[in-house]
């Protein structure tokens, strides 16, 4: 039953703060992309916001301007069809910033890969309200909770879903190993599917955000697990691979 | 193979104690050391560990190595 397990060499130590979710995604992403050993045949175009932090990785990949990572992957993977894209973007860089981005990419079944941390925060910045913030989530610029008669969390993978035809759609969460482990097969279709020229895929993940969030990690997985679900329940939205 | 434990980086440790709530069998703890970076480094009791690979699966700093 038990059997060697180890990081992939392309992961460093990083900076994110204890409790983090960043870092188990990144890890699921550089395991299936060694798995497919896609390693020297891959890019991993990060967006702006805690996700900058992924510089640690050794791959190769592109900063890029805040919310303009699809276009920039978009234009990149015309240049490279053959190559690997992963676009690794926060809830506030592909949703809020980026809206016009990622749907445009999506409704022109762009080949690339969409991976979104919602933590329902602007989390580098300090933890300000997005349009991912849950109903009654005390925030800095909502220090009285978000208006529970305002707009509702938006769900960018249901829209894409619903309306452009794309290859997959998945919602994913880290907030238990059976559920990192759904991730991973999430990860391991969009990048098949992406190689195999079926068009746009994505993934969003749930991640806790301890710090802005001021609960301790563990409280913080719970949040994930229980509240959070309320506005984004997990599963496959959309499959034609 | 069948004697597999999880092995511990300590310096990566950030003592968030993910795998400590997630660990089946109650074997990983917080040690008292802390390392370079100012965290209470966290312990695997060799004795319980049955090399399953849920603290590797569930830890977002790479601190576990499962051999």
């Amino acid at each position: 039953m038990a059997k060697n397990i180890k990081a992939p060499e392309a992961l460093k130590p990083h900076r994110f703060c204890p409790g983090c979710g960043h870092g188990v995604i990144a890890r699921v992403i550089m395991e299936v992309i060694e798995s497919r050993g896609l390693t020297n045949n891959f890019i991993l175009n990060r967006g702006v916001g805690c996700c900058c932090n992924l510089r640690s990785i050794e791959v190769d990949g592109l900063q890029c301007s805040h919310g303009r990572s699809c276009a920039s992957t978009r234009a990149m993977k015309l240049l490279a069809p053959d190559t690997c894209f992963v676009t690794y973007q926060g809830d506030g860089d592909a949703y809020v910033i980026g809206l016009q981005e990622t749907l445009n990419a999506a409704y022109a079944k762009s080949n690339i890969t969409l991976i979104t941390v919602n933590n329902s925060n602007f989390g580098m910045t300090g933890g300000q309200m997005a349009w991912t913030t849950l109903p009654g989530q005390i925030t800095t610029t909502s220090p009285y909770g978000r208006p529970v008669d305002g707009p509702l969390p938006i769900q960018i993978p249901e829209m894409i879903a619903n309306s452009f035809d794309p290859a997959f759609v998945a919602r994913a969460s880290v907030q238990s190993p059976a559920e990192i482990n759904k991730l991973k097969k999430y990860v391991e279709k969009a990048i098949d599917a992406q190689m195999a020229g079926k068009g746009f895929t994505m993934i969003e993940v749930l991640a806790p955000c301890p710090t802005n969030w001021g609960l301790t990690p563990e409280k913080a997985i719970e949040h994930v697990a229980t509240d959070m679900q309320k506005y984004y329940p997990l599963g496959v939205f959309a499959d034609r691979t | 193979m069948e004697n597999a434990k999880a092995r511990v980086k300590g310096e990566l440790c950030k003592s968030c104690g993910i795998c400590i709530n997630n660990c089946p069998k109650q074997a990983i703890s917080k040690s008292g050391q802390f390392n370079n970076g100012g965290y209470d480094m966290v312990v695997v009791d060799e004795d319980k560990c049955i090399g399953c690979g849920i603290c590797y699966t569930v830890c977002p700093d790479y601190v576990f190595e499962i051999n």
